[in-house]
């Protein structure tokens, strides 16, 4: 069910009324990774997407940053920002102040470029699972739940506006 | 950070400085290898001629929970391209936590001739040293390895519970939640959990981190004693032993309570909580 997910499955709800597509663009970055057969080409394909890392411009935030938008658990120490737009999508911003965390920025552009302008009812589809197709299985504990962590951070702000009031 | 020498360290030849690695960059008397959580970093720059080691794959016994063993280490440092004669200069991200693993089972085939470059690659880069994506051209050597010896640094199961039986000294290195049985495994990581949390009886709780700087650097040997002498009461005399979940983070604390503290007999549980929270019968503390 690569590329379906369960929304809210807290809430157990049918699974007909709660599956839903993935961003497009997440994935095509999935199905591009499912073809990585090599650790060193898995490396070299993030390397070349934490190029295009970009952090959150100054007019939308600035340092010292607010620590509501700081992503708990991730040690490269990342902050997301997610603005409305009119069409009722979100633009997604991230920050990950640790120099050295290049997992971290990999996963903020991936994240960035697929789920700004989404559905909503896609973006909180994703489930942090995604992770370990990017990275594989055998990083760390602690990268591995930061990494999850940023994706639920994401998850998150599409989920709040969904939400029912 | 002072000079290294000045910090009042047992054991100061342990630790070398960024400014030494610069200079010996072409010395083939020393390898330099980065070890890192991040499996990014090394190939996304490291400093020149610098090799990589991985701790999942180069560490470890591909089947069985273990390291490696003799042949295996014998191929590592053959690959490397060192010799028993060899410094190797350890360095890495995470205040060098995955480097001082690394020199950790270095030592464990008693490669002693092993350091850690203080600050590790965040100093190295933010003092604005080259960093380059070039792997280099290693010649492979032979190295004749004795077998690994698991008696004077490694700590198991069994004699961990003769230690706490004895009230020995034991160190806790995780975070807090994981100490008071709060956390019992991460996300995505149930491999890597424990049927129970909480600690082993008897344990001091200081979260390994608490050893470096901010900017990765250790601290000196007054504000180490502070913390592992002053604060808990360990004495550098008295068999100590540190652990984690599954090791890596304890060896960092190993790597102080030795080298920089001199205490006389350290040994590092890599089973740690992964195997002591799902053990049966096996006491437990919250």
């Amino acid at each position: 069910m690569r590329g379906r997910a369960r929304l809210f499955p807290e809430a157990g709800a049918s699974l007909e009324a709660i599956v839903a597509e993935y961003p497009p663009k997440l994935q095509e970055y999935l199905d591009d990774f499912g073809f990585v057969t090599s650790r060193e080409d898995r490396v070299d394909f993030l390397i070349d997407i934490a190029d295009e890392f970009q952090p959150v411009p100054a007019s939308i935030a600035t340092k010292p940053y607010d620590e509501a938008q700081r992503v708990i658990g991730c040690e490269s120490e990342a902050f997301v920002w997610a603005l409305d737009r009119d069409d009722g999508t979100l633009d997604f911003y991230f920050d990950v102040l640790n120099p050295q965390g290049l997992s971290a920025m990999a996963m903020s552009a991936i994240l960035e470029q697929s789920c700004s302008g989404a559905p909503l009812e896609q973006v909180a589809a994703i489930n942090g699972e995604v992770v370990f197709t990017f990275f594989g299985r055998d990083i760390s504990m602690g990268k591995g739940r930061g990494l999850t962590e940023l994706v639920n951070a994401v998850v998150f702000q599409a989920r709040r506006r969904l939400k029912p009031a | 950070m002072s000079d290294i020498a000045s910090r009042g360290y047992a054991n100061a030849n342990k630790l070398v400085s960024t400014e030494w690695v610069a200079a010996r960059l072409n010395d083939d008397s020393v390898r330099i290898v980065e070890s890192n959580e991040d499996p990014l970093l090394y190939p996304s720059g490291h400093i020149p001629g610098a090799v990589e080691v991985d701790w999942v794959k180069d560490l470890n016994d591909p089947l069985r929970r273990d390291y490696l063993g003799r042949a295996g280490f014998e191929a590592l440092a053959g690959r490397i391209g060192i010799t028993p004669e060899t410094t190797v200069v350890f360095y890495g991200d995470k205040s060098n936590w995955w480097a001082t693993y690394a020199l950790w089972v270095f030592e464990l085939f008693n490669h002693t001739n092993a350091v850690i470059m203080d600050g590790g690659r965040l100093k190295w880069a933010e003092e604005g040293r080259e960093l380059t994506r070039e792997k280099p051209s290693i010649s492979p050597s032979s190295y004749s390895a004795p077998e690994r010896d698991d008696s004077r640094i490694r700590a198991f199961r069994d004699g961990v519970l003769q230690h706490t039986q004895a009230n020995g000294q034991l160190v806790d290195v995780r975070s807090p939640g994981e100490f008071s049985g709060e956390l019992l495994h991460m996300d995505g990581y149930p491999q890597e959990g424990a049927v129970r949390g909480g600690h082993i009886p008897g344990a001091s709780s200081v979260p390994w981190s608490r050893a470096a700087n901010e900017d990765g650097t250790f601290k000196n040997a007054a504000e180490l004693r502070g913390i592992y002498l002053d604060e808990i009461g360990l004495s550098p005399a008295e068999p100590t032993i540190a652990y984690c979940r599954i090791g890596e983070r304890s060896s960092h604390t190993w790597f102080v309570l030795t080298n920089l503290l001199g205490f006389a007999d350290v040994r590092n549980y890599d089973g740690s909580w992964t195997e002591w929270g799902n053990s049966v019968g096996l006491p437990i503390e919250k």
